[in-house]
């Protein structure tokens, strides 16, 4: 066994003085990106301002903790020399091609196959591909299949995770609340290398950095750190809670100074509906919204003046209750293009705005209809909403469809963009399903009428297309089939420093309510409320379960996980006893609102929706926390502990 | 995660297993519910040459008053409805992991493998119960005060197997506390304590921030403050020393006004 064999293998270090700390790592020469950006003119605002707030933030490294961790199989073929790897990594992805590069081979010549659901991830099996290509040199060598399945210390010691990230902000306000310049100053920690597709975490939320604000002077410098601890990588909600904790508690600090209410601070800020669609200061163009109105619902399903009225009592009576808001927007189907702001606009090379996929629908001679995916589900549901789209558009039953969501490079309808990641299967990836429906569809009722008979059933279209071609219209293409691929037709390369990082804009409100136990730093939620619009919603029990999930990350973030490192950089929370991922029990159960405000780009109008909630629970409960405690120096994650160290201090 | 290897061994009978422990000595390790003792195997950080595994030895399966006590079988699951006979076990047992690991994991495994953070030892040493211990002997009674020796150390002898545990059942004027806070459910604590009250008579342990569930003679009057001046906890990734000391007085002031709200009542 693999395990007996390691235990022969002694291997003799030479230590070298290890960095862990971000901010160490930013003072030392472990720095290896530092770029800034202004947009409009915020050390003008920030002059003119009436009050400026400074508050600084950090956001820890937590993992994502699938069930199952990785797992490859690669068998070299010495005749073709070509590899063959099955493996649950979420792509293909941009990272096919880099795995193929760090191989030499020619795309073609590594066949990636994934199953049908490639079992939960939140992001993290993106970075399987670094053992795809590490079995597929031990099989080349060896010469046999390679086989590897990661365990669990394996899989938190050395997979991947969050990036940490420490934000200064300053904000201008006017005396009246109005936003007019907005700075970060960020350091992120992507940990011992930067890893493909890395450092994206900074710049997927680029076009979002005033969030649901119209500030339009907004300024960031970005500095990219390595250190001796696990690369960062994918993690629902990737950039989204290190950017909303920073501008959100800045937000609450600032309702503090400027003696307001928060929501009430918000409001005078957000950007109004009939603003949209709504270019933000960093080029993001928001697609469609009612920020206002998902407010409303906010306050009005959590009680807002009244749970602020409470707690107020609460707290005069020596218990430490808290309410606190964030509105985040949640940006979808991310534009690859996004990644080349990691350089400056000279060095960029060709332009880039991938985010395509593609999709098949096959009708065989007797009428089964079969749709085939490469947006390779963990869980989200993809078979069951793409059967819906297609049932739709071709006037049978979603059960009559058969959705294939296995993916293998040589046959799957795929793009460098395709694969499960930002949120993008109802915007492109359901797109695409829906333009080869209609495109299916179109064909059909041609056939029909050049039959003379507008009821021909599927079986007898189907049948003629297959079994008598030459009954089909002139220059049809015989059999029935259609392959679509399908681009957001409002993503463009990055322009200069100014990009539309993602395609769907979505927006959320989450109120929450917390009582910090005095005696022991345990912070219990008591009451959560999280409001969505993410245009059209296509399955609503889907979309809660999206919620739900997200929420169950963002809280987790908040209140219970954390990955540490000693000074040596030893990994202290090395299996489940440390690392503290919280079972359903330990999380707050959400009661969740939606509005419906459809994007005019896609073509369900459906906008992503699974990470709304990881984007926004860490700086809602972190703002709770702080209003419970009666201070702004607070920083997740919330455990017993570290609340009752702040309650010491 | 895979064990290192190692020998199996399947006894049908206490004898079997006293005679296979006593053959072995200190290479065997007794398997039992193998919820503290698979993940330690599958990490490596224990290397038995041998397993003993006494869940086919129908004679220790039983529950049982005796003498105003609990008996418990070694392959008795926490689960077990019959512990619930005890005020104390139905207080702490939901605490023990979770509803999956009390299914398989057993009440005498849990007090002989002598986690300081497990709840049932400390119920054992608060009650003043006993461990049935056999060897080739014979059977001899060891004190729950003497069992516990440290870190998941007993004064067990090599080739000697817990049979039975004890559990003594508190007089109608007695009443009984326990309370632990812990990251998330099911953890092991960062801190316990529980608490018997009788009158004017206080009994108190302590768990999880000493090396072996520990009794403590508490001031009546500040229980908590009086404990906490007592033990020297050690700061983990969690919990700072000092928060430790003061989840003592905490949980300790918790159990105790547990514990005297039933005894009065």
């Amino acid at each position: 066994m693999a395990e007996d064999a390691l235990e022969l293998v002694d291997v003799e270090y030479e230590p070298l003085e290890p960095v862990v700390d971000l901010l160490a790592a930013a003072e030392g020469d472990a720095c290896v990106s530092d770029r800034s950006f202004a947009y409009g003119d915020v050390d003008a605002a920030l002059a003119a301002a009436d009050v400026v707030v400074r508050h600084r933030v950090r956001f820890h490294r937590w993992s994502c903790t699938p069930v199952e961790c990785y797992g490859v199989v690669a068998q070299w073929n010495e005749a073709e020399e070509s590899l063959t790897a099955w493996a649950n990594f979420q792509g293909p992805f941009t990272l096919h091609s880099v795995a193929a590069a760090a191989l030499g081979l020619p795309g073609a010549r590594l066949r990636l196959v994934t199953p049908p659901d490639s079992g939960g991830s939140f992001g993290i099996k993106s970075a399987v591909f670094a053992y795809v290509v590490l079995m597929g040199l031990a099989s080349r060598k060896l010469g046999v299949p390679v086989r590897w399945i990661e365990d669990r210390l394996e899989h938190l010691a050395g997979s991947s995770a969050a990036t940490g990230r420490s934000t200064q902000v300053e904000a201008g306000f006017t005396t009246d609340g109005e936003l007019v310049a907005l700075r970060y100053d960020a350091v992120e920690d992507v940990g011992a290398y930067v890893r493909a597709p890395e450092p994206a975490t900074l710049y997927r939320m680029h076009g979002s950095l005033s969030g649901g604000y119209r500030v339009r002077n907004v300024a960031a410098r970005n500095r990219v750190v390595l250190t001796n601890t696990v690369p960062s990588g994918l993690n629902r909600g990737f950039g989204g809670p290190q950017l909303y904790l920073a501008l959100e508690r800045t937000m609450d600090v600032a309702a503090g100074r400027l003696e307001l209410d928060p929501a009430e601070l918000r409001r005078r800020n957000l950007v109004r509906a009939d603003d949209f669609p709504y270019e933000t200061p960093s080029g993001a163009l928001y697609d469609s919204g009612d920020y206002e109105g998902c407010l409303d619902d906010a306050l009005a399903h959590a009680g807002w003046d009244a749970r602020r009225a409470e707690a107020t009592a609460a707290r005069a009576g020596g218990r430490l209750v808290g309410v606190g808001m964030a509105c985040v927007v949640e940006p979808s189907i991310s534009n690859m293009g996004y990644i080349t702001l990691a350089e400056p606009s000279a060095e960029r090379g060709l332009p880039k705005s991938g985010n395509a996929e593609g999709c098949t629908i096959t009708v065989s001679p007797l009428g089964g209809i079969t749709v085939t995916l490469t947006t390779t589900p963990q869980g989200q549901g993809h078979r069951t909403v793409a059967a819906q789209i297609v049932a739709d558009r071709l006037g049978v039953e979603p059960q009559d469809v058969t959705v294939l969501s296995e993916s293998d490079t040589s046959t799957s309808p795929w793009t460098v963009s395709s694969g499960n990641y930002s949120s993008r299967f109802s915007g492109v990836g359901a797109g695409a399903v829906a333009v080869a429906a209609e495109r299916l569809a179109e064909r059909m009722a041609a056939i029909r009428e050049h039959l003379g008979d507008p009821d021909a059933s599927l079986r007898r279209v189907a049948g003629t297309a297959h079994w008598n071609p030459e009954s089909l219209p002139p220059g049809m293409d015989a059999g029935l089939a259609v392959t679509a691929y399908y681009a957001a037709p409002n993503l463009l390369p990055p322009d200069g420093d100014r990009v539309a990082s993602s395609a769907a804009h979505g927006f959320v409100v989450d109120v929450a309510v917390v009582e910090v136990d005095r005696d022991t730093g345990r912070v219990s939620v008591l009451d959560y409320v999280t409001v969505h619009d993410a245009g059209r919603l296509l399955n609503p029990l889907l979309a809660e379960g999206q919620v739900r999930g997200g929420l169950a990350h963002g809280a987790a973030a908040a209140l219970f996980e954390r990955l540490v490192w000693d000074d040596d950089g030893n990994l202290l929370t090395a299996s489940f006893m440390d690392y503290s991922c919280p079972t359903a029990p330990d999380l707050p159960t959400p009661r969740i609102g939606h509005r419906e405000s459809p994007s005019p780009f896609l073509p369900l109008g459906a906008k992503g929706l699974g990470e709304g909630p990881t984007m926004s629970a860490p700086a809602a409960i972190a703002n709770a926390v702080a209003d419970a405690l009666g201070r702004d120096d607070v920083d997740p994650p919330f455990t017993p502990g570290r609340v009752w160290e702040l309650l010491e201090r | 995660m895979k064990p290192a290897p190692f020998r199996y061994v399947r006894a049908e009978t206490t004898d079997e297993a006293v005679d296979a422990l006593t053959r072995e000595g200190d290479d065997a390790k007794v398997l039992a519910g193998g919820q503290s003792l698979v993940p330690a195997l599958n990490m490596r950080l224990v290397r038995p040459g041998v397993l003993v595994d006494v869940n086919r030895v129908g004679e220790l399966s039983g529950v049982a008053r005796e003498n105003g006590s609990l008996a418990v079988g070694a392959t008795v699951r926490q689960a077990d409805a019959r512990l619930l006979a005890h005020p104390l076990l139905a207080e702490a047992l939901p605490h023990v992991g979770h509803v999956v690991t009390r299914n398989r994991g057993t009440v005498c495994g849990s007090v002989a493998h002598a986690d300081p953070a497990a709840e049932l030892p400390l119920c054992l040493v608060l009650l003043g119960g006993t461990v049935r211990a056999r060897g080739r002997g014979g059977t001899r009674e060891i004190s729950a005060s003497d069992f516990f020796v440290s870190h998941f150390t007993t004064a067990l002898e090599p080739g000697e197997l817990v049979v039975e545990t004890t559990w003594p059942l508190a007089q109608d004027d007695t009443g009984t506390g326990f309370c632990e806070v812990a990251q998330r459910r099911g953890d092991y604590a960062l801190c316990m304590a529980g608490a018997l009250a009788r009158g004017e008579e206080l009994r108190v342990a302590v768990g999880s921030v000493v090396d072996r569930p520990t009794l403590l003679d508490v001031d009546p009057e500040r229980p908590g403050e009086s404990a906490a001046a007592q033990v020297e906890p050690w700061g983990t990734v969690h919990a700072s020393a000092a928060y430790l000391r003061h989840l003592v007085r905490v949980v300790v002031d918790r159990a105790v006004a547990q514990a005297r709200t039933r005894a009065s009542t």
